[in-house]
This record gives C-alpha cells, sequence and structure tokens, in this order.
C-alpha cells in the first residue's frame, strides 16, 4: 500500500476569519498560530509543496487580499484529482483520440492525474524553493500548456469552491469575493439593493443546511 | 432477451415533452402508460438543496447524463472528420424523470406566430429569388391558431409569469408589443427586477424601444395550476439553470406533473431504464428494447411507442432502429436526419460601476425587448439577415466560479498573479451580460447521422451533427449584437464587448438543439405529420425539439405546447380510430 502523505501547512495561513468591508479591504483576525496536518489523496508531499506554490503565483497573497495558499487551493486539488475527476470516470475516452478546433474542448488521452504529475516535472524538483519571480518564469514558460489551463481553473475553484471540498478554507474566498454562500432565499433583499452591495457573512452548504452533504469526491470513496 | 408485460402506451424519455404526454393520457384515457427513463427517479426538494453547489452540480454536471458513455461527435461540414464531445462544455444533458426539464432556467417566450409557416411567409415577403439558395426550413404543417391554446395550456400548467402585449390583438404597453396575440393574461405577474434589468429597461425606453419583462416559469407567487398542483414563490436563491429546484418554484415535470401522474393508477415510470431500439415489424412499432442499469436487456412490447429522449436521441433512436430514409446533404435526399438546426444566440459583455448582487435571481428572468424581432427592413446592416431576434437583459444569479475573472479588455496583461488578481477583484460583481438570441434557418449542410467511429458504452454508434454557420445567420447574429451594444453603452456601461455566437463553429456541443425528425406537410419531405405522428408507421410518435424545421433560442414552451396538440390528437382521434391521421 502506498504510504501515506501529509503536508504539514501553517495554522497561520489557512482559514482566518475575514471580515469583508464594502471598501474592499479585507481584514485577517483571529488567525491561529499553530501548524495543521493534512492527509493527501493523490499528491505526494512534494507534489503539494509545488502546487501550492504555484497556485499561490496564480493567485497570490498581496494587497488585495489572502491569496491560494489561505484560502487551501491546493487541499481542493489533491481531492479532485483523487476522485473521479481525476481519472476521468465520467469523460468520453474512446479512441481515436485526435485533435481539433478549441471548441471541440480537450480531446487528448491523458487525464487530469496525469497531467498533473507531469506537468509537475515541468515544474521543476526546486520549484517551491524559487523566490516568486523564478517561479513566475517557470509558469510563463508552461502559460500555454493543457497543465496550466487547468491549474489556473482548478486554482480559482479551490478558491471559490464550498469549503466541503477542502478548499476555500474559513469562506476566505467567499469573503473576499462577497459571495453569501448558498443561501435559501433572497425573498428580502430582491429589487432593493439596486446599485448596492449586499454583503453578508457567507454560510456554507452544511452551516446553511444544518446537516452534513457529502461532496462526489468524497461519495466515491465509500 | 426477457419480454415483459406488454403497456397499451410506452414513452420514451421522462422529460417535458414525454411527461406532459403521459399526464394527458394517464388523466383522460383508461390506457396504461409507461415511462422508460434512462436516468434515476426524481430525489426530491431536499435533495435538490443538497446540490446547491457550484462545484460538483454546474462544473462536474454530477446529476446530469455521463459524458463517458458516449454524448455525439460533431464537425462543421460533410467533408471533415468529427471530434466526439469528450466532457461537457455548453452541452448539458439532464438525466433521470423530469430530464434537462429539472434543471433548465424557466424563459419562457412564445415563438412569432410566422415562426411556424416562416418558409412562406420569407418566400412572400422577400421573394424566392433573394432567398439563400441551401434554406431548407420549410412549413410545420401547423399554424398558431392551432398552437396558441396548447402554449396558454402550457403556461397555466407551469405558472409562467408575464405581462401580456398583444392580448387578442390589442397592444398593451408593458407588454411585448411584437408578439402574436394572446388569448390570455399570463397566469402570474412579473417579478421583481434587479438593479441591471432596470436600468435597461430605462435605456432601451430613451431609444424608443418596448422593454417587457421576459416570460418565467419560475413562480413570482404562490400558484395552483387548472391540474390542482400548488407550488410556491420562488426565493431568488440564485440556483436556478444548471439546479434542481429546492422549493419547486421552478416549472419541472417533478413539481408540476408528477404530484397528478402519481395519483392515477394507469400510470408508471421505470428508471434506469436506457431504450436502445424501436422494434417495428411490417410498418407497425411492436414495442421498445432497452437496456437497464445492470446492462441486461429487456422487450417491452407496447401497442404505441412514443419517443421523447431529446432531440439528438430521437433521431438517432429511428436512425439506429432502421426506421425512415437517411438525409443526405450532397442529394438532397432522404427526411431522416434533415434540418438540424441550433440558436443564434450572442452575449453583449460589459460592466456597470455599481455591484450587482448577482448571485440572487432565478433562470428566466429579466428584462427585453422584441423591437428587433420578427422580419427587418431590407437596409443597411439588417441586408441578408432576413429576420431579427430578442435582445434580453437577464437576472439569472450566478455563483462566484463561473462569473469569476471577468474584466474589461486591457486590464490586465495575463489571465494570474497579482496584477489580475486585483483587476479581478476591482470589477468583481459589476460585470453583466445581454442575451441576443434569434432564429437559427435549416440548412442544405446542417444534418445529423450515425458517426462511422465513435460508439456509445453499448456499441451502438454515436449520433453525428453536421453544421456550420450561414452568412445570413451571421449578419442577424451581427445585427442584433450590435443593438445590444448601443444599449449597453446608453448605461453607461465600460468594456462593451459583443461576443458573437457566429464566430465559432455551431454543433460542438449545446443542448438546444433541433430538428432530424421534422414535422412537415408531406412524407417527402419531413419525418412526422403535423400531429408528430411519423408518416410511416402510425403507432409511432417523436415528440420534442426534434420535430422543429427550425431552430429557436428557447424551446422549451414550444416543446411543451407541441406535446399538448399532439396529445389532442392522439387521445381524441387517434386512439378512437388508430392509424394515421394525415
Amino acid at each position: 500500500m502506498k504510504r501515506r502523505e501529509f503536508i504539514e501547512l501553517s495554522g497561520k495561513s489557512i482559514g482566518g476569519l475575514l471580515i469583508y468591508s464594502l471598501a474592499g479591504e479585507p481584514i485577517v483576525l483571529n488567525a491561529q498560530e499553530n501548524t495543521v496536518k493534512v492527509p493527501l489523496r493523490f499528491f505526494t508531499e512534494h507534489e503539494a509543496k509545488v502546487i501550492v506554490a504555484a497556485c499561490e503565483r496564480i493567485f497570490p497573497a498581496d494587497e488585495s487580499g489572502p491569496g491560494a495558499t489561505q484560502a487551501a487551493a491546493m487541499i481542493y486539488i489533491d481531492r479532485q484529482l483523487a476522485g473521479p475527476y481525476g481519472t476521468d470516470k465520467y469523460r468520453y475516452t474512446q479512441p481515436p483520440f485526435v485533435e481539433s478546433i478549441p471548441e471541440h474542448g480537450y480531446q487528448g488521452k491523458e487525464n487530469p492525474q496525469e497531467t498533473y504529475r507531469a506537468g509537475i516535472q515541468k515544474l521543476g524538483k526546486d520549484f517551491s524553493e524559487l523566490d516568486g519571480a523564478h517561479q513566475d518564469e517557470r509558469l510563463g514558460a508552461i502559460e500555454k500548456t493543457h497543465f496550466f489551463e487547468l491549474l489556473r481553473q482548478h486554482t480559482i475553484e479551490g478558491i471559490l469552491c464550498d469549503p466541503m471540498h477542502g478548499g476555500n478554507a474559513g469562506m476566505i474566498g467567499w469573503q473576499l469575493m462577497g459571495y453569501p454562500g448558498p443561501q435559501m432565499s433572497f425573498r428580502g433583499q430582491m429589487g432593493k439593493y439596486n446599485g448596492l452591495a449586499y454583503r453578508t457573512a457567507p454560510q456554507s452548504l452544511a452551516q446553511v443546511l444544518r446537516r452534513h452533504v457529502k461532496p462526489w469526491e468524497d461519495e466515491e470513496r465509500g | 432477451m426477457q419480454s415483459l408485460d406488454p403497456v397499451d402506451v410506452v414513452i420514451v424519455g421522462a422529460g417535458w415533452a414525454g411527461m406532459i404526454m403521459a399526464k394527458e393520457i394517464a388523466t383522460r384515457t383508461s390506457l396504461s402508460v409507461l415511462v422508460l427513463e434512462r436516468g434515476g427517479p426524481f430525489r426530491g426538494l431536499a435533495a435538490y438543496a443538497e446540490e446547491m453547489d457550484e462545484i460538483d452540480t454546474q462544473l462536474r454536471f454530477r446529476r446530469m447524463e455521463s459524458a463517458a458513455e458516449g454524448v455525439f461527435t460533431s464537425r462543421s461540414s460533410y467533408k471533415d472528420r468529427a471530434n466526439p464531445i469528450r466532457q461537457f462544455g455548453d452541452y448539458h444533458p439532464g438525466t433521470g424523470v423530469g430530464g434537462s426539464s429539472e434543471h433548465w432556467g424557466g424563459t419562457s417566450p412564445r415563438f412569432l406566430p410566422e415562426a411556424f409557416t416562416l418558409a412562406t411567409h420569407l418566400k412572400e415577403l422577400h421573394g424566392v429569388r433573394k432567398l439563400p439558395d441551401d434554406l431548407t426550413i420549410q412549413d410545420w404543417g401547423i399554424t398558431w391558431k392551432n398552437i396558441e391554446p396548447c402554449y396558454w395550456r402550457a403556461e397555466q400548467m407551469m405558472g409562467t409569469c408575464g405581462k401580456a402585449g398583444n392580448l387578442n390583438g390589442e397592444k398593451i404597453e408593458g407588454g411585448n408589443i411584437f408578439e402574436g396575440p394572446r388569448s390570455n393574461e399570463f397566469p402570474n405577474p412579473p417579478h421583481v427586477m434587479p438593479h441591471m434589468p432596470v436600468l435597461f429597461a430605462k435605456a432601451s425606453k430613451e431609444f424608443g424601444y418596448h422593454p417587457f419583462p421576459l416570460p418565467c416559469s419560475v413562480l413570482s407567487r404562490n400558484y395552483v395550476s387548472p391540474d390542482g398542483v400548488a407550488r410556491v414563490a420562488c426565493q431568488f436563491c440564485g440556483h436556478c439553470a444548471f439546479y434542481g429546484c429546492m422549493v419547486g418554484a421552478k416549472a419541472s415535470p417533478s413539481s408540476a406533473l408528477l404530484p397528478v401522474l402519481e395519483k392515477t393508477k394507469n400510470f408508471k415510470v421505470r428508471t434506469g431504464s436506457r431504450v436502445r431500439r424501436v422494434v417495428h415489424r411490417d410498418g407497425r412499432a411492436v414495442g421498445v428494447s432497452y437496456v437497464d442499469d445492470a446492462g441486461k436487456e429487456f422487450m417491452q412490447p407496447a401497442d404505441v411507442v412514443m419517443l421523447s429522449a431529446w432531440a439528438l436521441n430521437n433521431a438517432r433512436l429511428l436512425m439506429l432502429s432502421g426506421i425512415g430514409a437517411q438525409y443526405d446533404p450532397v442529394t438532397g435526399k432522404g427526411t431522416l436526419g434533415k434540418n438540424a438546426t441550433y440558436y443564434v444566440h450572442s452575449f453583449c459583455d460589459f460592466f456597470l460601476d455599481k455591484p450587482q448582487n448577482s448571485f440572487m435571481g432565478g433562470g428566466g428572468m429579466g428584462m427585453a425587448i422584441g423591437d428587433f424581432s420578427g422580419d427587418l427592413p431590407a437596409n443597411g446592416a439588417a441586408e441578408g439577415a432576413y429576420r431579427g431576434g430578442t435582445i434580453t437583459a437577464p437576472a439569472r444569479g450566478i455563483g462566484p466560479i463561473v462569473s469569476f475573472g471577468r474584466i474589461p479588455e486591457g486590464e490586465s496583461h495575463t489571465n494570474w498573479g497579482s496584477a489580475w488578481k486585483k483587476a479581478v477583484l476591482k470589477w468583481q460583481d459589476k460585470s453583466v451580460v445581454f442575451l441576443c438570441g434569434s432564429t437559427h434557418f435549416a440548412y442544405r449542410g446542417n444534418y445529423m447521422d450515425l458517426d462511422p467511429t465513435y460508439k456509445d458504452r453499448w456499441g451502438d454508434p454515436l449520433l453525428r451533427m453536421t453544421m456550420d454557420w450561414a452568412d445570413a445567420d451571421r449578419k442577424r447574429d451581427a445585427f442584433i449584437a450590435k443593438k445590444a451594444t448601443e444599449i449597453a453603452k446608453a448605461m453607461g456601461a465600460t468594456g462593451v464587448r459583443a461576443r458573437l455566437t457566429t464566430n465559432r463553429p455551431p454543433g460542438t456541443g449545446s443542448d438546444h438543439s433541433h430538428g432530424g425528425t421534422i414535422m412537415g406537410t408531406s412524407p417527402e419531405t419531413s419525418v412526422l405529420n403535423p400531429y408528430l405522428q411519423h408518416w410511416k408507421i402510425p403507432n409511432l410518435w417523436v415528440l420534442g425539439a426534434s420535430a422543429f424545421p427550425l431552430g429557436e433560442p428557447t424551446a422549451t414552451l414550444t416543446i411543451a405546447a407541441l406535446s399538448y396538440w399532439a396529445a389532442d390528437a392522439f387521445i381524441d382521434r387517434y386512439v378512437k380510430r388508430p392509424g394515421e391521421l394525415a
């Protein structure tokens, strides 16, 4: 059996409580100091570190607010890749595989797991130890690849997904975007905030429904 | 293959088309009706609430048909090689009881009266010589007088919200004065409109246009249908198109028809049953064969077979069953697979300076103008476009991932990194869109047949879609998009940019597909007679948008109306005297 891999993340970097102000200035409060050990489902520890670093360059923490690391986007990607999506369980994979116009979408044979394994190698063993400028250089070199396209899309998903998928830790992404989560009703607000932002503390699906909801990637794990 | 107990009527597919027919037959006759549905049962409103998750439901298509099973292939010309749809993009095929009618948005406009006789109409207006040679649109074989009462029944069943603009010929401001005459006001009033559609209505009025609330089958108030089905008003949760409605406010087969069907004794739905063939002998259908989830094959005998498996699947089932002559784009002979159409549905993207709370709303909500719908004057940009279309300012409700990253052109030179992130945050929730929809004419080269290479999970060839845009489509698209950009600019928008549908090849994957088994006035030119009965096999009926001889942007209400139309013909005439109705 494969050795179980973990990644140690600083608690400071994930899930701090954030308040979205209308001026668009996010403030981190109540950050924890301890580290957390997160079990990995697909990535090796080294791969996870590369992905953390790459996601952070795609959506970095800066003066505009927290970034992909704080939202734990890598955890989301790790779980998606380990789930049915990662092995193309629901993609049409019958040959022949022939390239086509972009409108036909990805027509390749590689599944997302394979694309990530190969893509991470291209970024180089030392990727996570490089400084930001050098990391950007390497990412710039693969900007046009299918791997980068997936990584960029998954980074966004990992920041803005429901927390049950492993990303959007502390609903940081939703707070940054002013998204309130899957609320049951906006009947009281519809048509009353014309041109004004209606912002409320986000709630996850499990919080709204007051019950645990199993995401697809967990369902497939049994 | 195990042969099952015979039924009177077997219906393939539990979407709007089939479930309306099932409900009419089960409540108005004593015939036994069995609906075979490839997907699972209706899982209830609580399950729909649990699916308010953008990743699984909207991006991974968890509740839709699996692309792995084989969807269809597409190409632009009969000379090209087709590629399969490997993962879903614009194509969102529902599965399970209700089908795609569970996750549609509820947009419910009627077609214009002349759409049903458009071939004759255009010839009279422009003369045969001025029309493109390869145009293959033809009349439906029905008229407004036939379909209007059926539209009204569909609207009452769904509880459609809106404001009439033409009541028995009387034009009413505030509604769409360009619509065909309605016999009744809408069953429910329009919705409360958010910021952008309100601005759109104001700006359009200043142009002299006539904004109206887009007809929408998501309830604006609590409602009881003539069938006695009670549903509650929409909560504007923003999880509408792509999602099942967690309160049942959106009209769907599960919310509007199932409560009636469940009370009848002669109706049954059998899920996990994927029909592969219509079995026929000596010019009569004798039943269907299907495979269950475990791969076991069954023969379901029936006196009458009705297909309502979605447009492309209807056509494919007839092809796989060897029913009818395959259309050939070179000779123009054959009718099966003919007149494949899509929809011309371009976008006008722009940005407003104020937040829009775009996470609120509901699928079909919004304001629209019909000033450019129907015939266009033969001048300027309109020349060669023949027909116009509708411009809609929607209030659909949209999730944070699919709406992410919309920034005006030139705001960031990359699509990642700090500068890009700041631009995204600056424009977050300020990005809006107009939808411009118009007719897709049918052309000689646009058709469906079976793919020679790619097969589905059970070894049957996939359907192959061959389709390209024509000059008239491009001109129509560009004309309407231009009008939309003018309105956006007048609203004080920045970054206004039209995204034309016709810039990319069609048929690469949309659920808005029509044709293939078209209805018409002659067996020489159509597959079905005007009652949706097969010309050659009188006990075979084909329901849904596969019967449309042309494409319109929003087909659902017309699909529903046609099912009522066909149900009357079946119940009032065919059941009494089985045979050819035309």
